[in-house]
């Protein structure tokens, strides 16, 4: 039985100035060390779950519990303590002169001392594959360097569950695969439970699970495979299908049978070849 | 209007310590109705290019035609007013650049600046808004009330109203969700075809360039490495690649499939569409279907 580390109870929100709920009776539960992908149109509830997960916002009705803490004004700073949060602007999180600086200057508001701040510096910055660059400024960094400093200053802190708010969506692509590598490996060493927002669904394909948002509700969730087999479906909620399951679905309308839907190039090439060519 | 850049040659603080060379030797012609679109990673120089297309930089050696002006190294250029207004940019997240109490008064706040009369650039805001999918009951709102895609839309148009002869997209659709990409780059295109604009598209997305694009540069480490219609572009797919730039999707599952199977087609198709049709005409001439 998989362990939920958090959990959302009918949870809804308003935003003051709004007529309509930005989130309306959200539950689902989210499983110790999984990586789940939270996909949905704009203004379709995800960035706002972010801000009520880690406490900067309120739900008006429902619950939410972290790793056991039921989340209220007593217990957000101890929940905040087990949530990272990397955001989508690289440029806009940086605040130490040098790399080390950045990731030491949260240790440094939670009055760690200097002997385990060198070394969980050093760490979290090896963790995500930056060792190389502690003394460099941020600025001269590239995007896709920048958003992992980002992570590591989050690993620092040790929290149990790390959320990415669109944090890949504005890195080219090599900087896009870059923090994706890193989050693959942080996951398989089970070092956090990876909960990721976004638009990019070559990237939600790579999720152990996804909860598709529309207008504000969940509107269905499951595995990667489930999701996509949604289909056209997906197309009219705002969001799009992944590269290979269209190249799939052509090549079956124009009479090349395939024994299922593939999420991967290397597999959808693989059966082609020893369907129709290797006979 | 053509935009033709000569031998330009870029440097961020010049004749100081810092000095740092940011685009040498590029060269690139728009002739006027072509939509072009430049490509390359963060640093490569495509927003340093851009910078020209206007004459926001002004180049450290060669030159850049805007139409007839000629904006050349080591001599003062003054009034460039004109060219300004008929080269529009729409820069990345233009929606943090909306600054008035109204709609209305954020779009026409270009023009006027250009010396339109208020109500030319009224009439103008109006068939903008119109264009880029907004209804006029907008105009009397505050920008910021409005959700992201349509204060993304708004920018657009204070752009658009400025009836430029250019626009220059600098990766127009980032943080926008699948639909609304496709809607923002659709509606770029339906412009460049009604306006008959020359549209320059900056940007990461293989994907676009190859859909939408007449023309494309590729650009890397200051420098033009590669320019030409997109199948020219992507017919030699491994350059690229080494290069470490991205291919279209469609492109590289076509060379693992040839990889893999010693399939071997005589072209590189853009679309899934075509992609699928030749490799069942393959597998058929085959007799394996």
């Amino acid at each position: 039985m998989e362990k939920a580390v958090v959990t959302l109870d009918n949870v809804s929100y308003q935003y003051e100035e709004s007529d309509q709920f930005a989130l309306q009776d959200v539950s689902f539960d989210i499983y110790e060390g999984e990586w789940l992908a939270i996909v949905g149109h704009n203004g379709s509830g995800k960035s706002t779950m972010a801000k009520l997960l880690n406490g900067l916002q309120f739900p008006q009705k429902g619950e939410i519990t972290v790793c056991g803490l039921k989340l209220n004004e007593d217990t957000v700073w101890k929940i905040r303590a087990l949530i990272g949060m990397v955001f989508q602007n690289p440029d806009n999180q940086f605040v130490g002169t040098t790399v080390q600086d950045d990731v030491a200057f949260g240790l440094e508001n939670h009055g760690v001392e200097r002997d385990i701040m060198i070394h969980r510096v050093k760490d979290s910055l090896e963790k995500v594959k930056m060792g190389q660059f502690l003394n460099q400024e941020p600025h001269h960094l590239s995007g896709g360097q920048k958003q992992r400093v980002a992570i590591a200053s989050v690993l620092a802190l040790r929290p149990s569950i790390i959320i990415l708010d669109e944090a890949t969506s504005m890195l080219d692509p090599r900087g896009r695969e870059e923090v994706l590598e890193t989050v693959r490996l942080l996951k398989e060493e089970k070092i956090l439970t990876v909960i990721s927002i976004t638009h990019d669904l070559e990237e939600a394909a790579k999720a152990d699970r996804m909860i598709v948002m529309n207008k504000g509700q969940v509107y269905c969730e499951g595995t990667p495979e489930e999701i996509f087999s949604m289909d056209e479906e997906l197309i009219r909620l705002g969001l799009d299908i992944p590269f290979p399951v269209k190249m799939g679905k052509a090549f079956r309308e124009k009479g090349i049978e395939l024994s299922k839907q593939y999420l991967s190039e290397e597999e959808l090439v693989t059966e082609l070849w020893t369907s129709y060519f290797n006979k | 209007m053509d935009i033709v850049l000569q031998q330009v040659e870029y440097r961020y603080q010049a004749k100081t310590p810092f000095e740092r060379i940011a685009i040498q030797d590029v060269s690139i012609t728009i002739p006027s109705g072509v939509y072009l679109a430049i490509i390359g990673h963060t640093g490569s120089g495509k927003s340093t290019v851009l910078q020209h297309l206007n004459a926001l930089l002004q180049p450290y050696a060669g030159s850049v035609s805007i139409g007839d002006r000629v904006i050349k190294a080591n001599q003062k250029n003054k009034n460039l007013k004109d060219v300004r207004k008929r080269v529009g940019i729409v820069f990345q997240f233009p929606e943090h650049q909306l600054f008035e109490e109204t709609v209305e008064k954020d779009i026409i706040f270009g023009p006027m600046n250009f010396g339109v009369s208020e109500d030319e650039a009224k009439r103008r805001a109006r068939i903008a808004l119109k264009q880029v999918g907004l209804q006029e009951e907008i105009l009397e709102k505050s920008p910021f009330e409005l959700s992201g895609g349509q204060m993304r839309r708004v920018a657009i148009a204070g752009v658009l109203a400025m009836d430029p002869d250019v626009i220059v997209l600098d990766e127009p659709t980032a943080g926008l969700d699948p639909r609304g990409r496709k809607e923002i780059m659709d509606m770029f295109y339906n412009l460049h075809k009604e306006r008959n604009l020359s549209t320059v598209l900056v940007t990461h997305s293989m994907e676009d360039a190859a859909r939408y694009a007449d023309q494309i540069v590729i650009m890397q480490q200051g420098n033009v490495v590669k320019q030409g219609n997109p199948v020219e572009i992507f017919s030699e797919p491994e350059h690229l690649m080494k290069m470490g730039l991205d291919v279209p999707n469609v492109v590289r599952f076509q060379l693992k499939l040839q990889e893999k199977t010693g399939m071997k087609l005589d072209t590189i198709y853009l679309s899934i569409d075509e992609l699928s049709t030749a490799v069942r005409e393959y597998i058929r001439k085959d007799n394996r279907l």
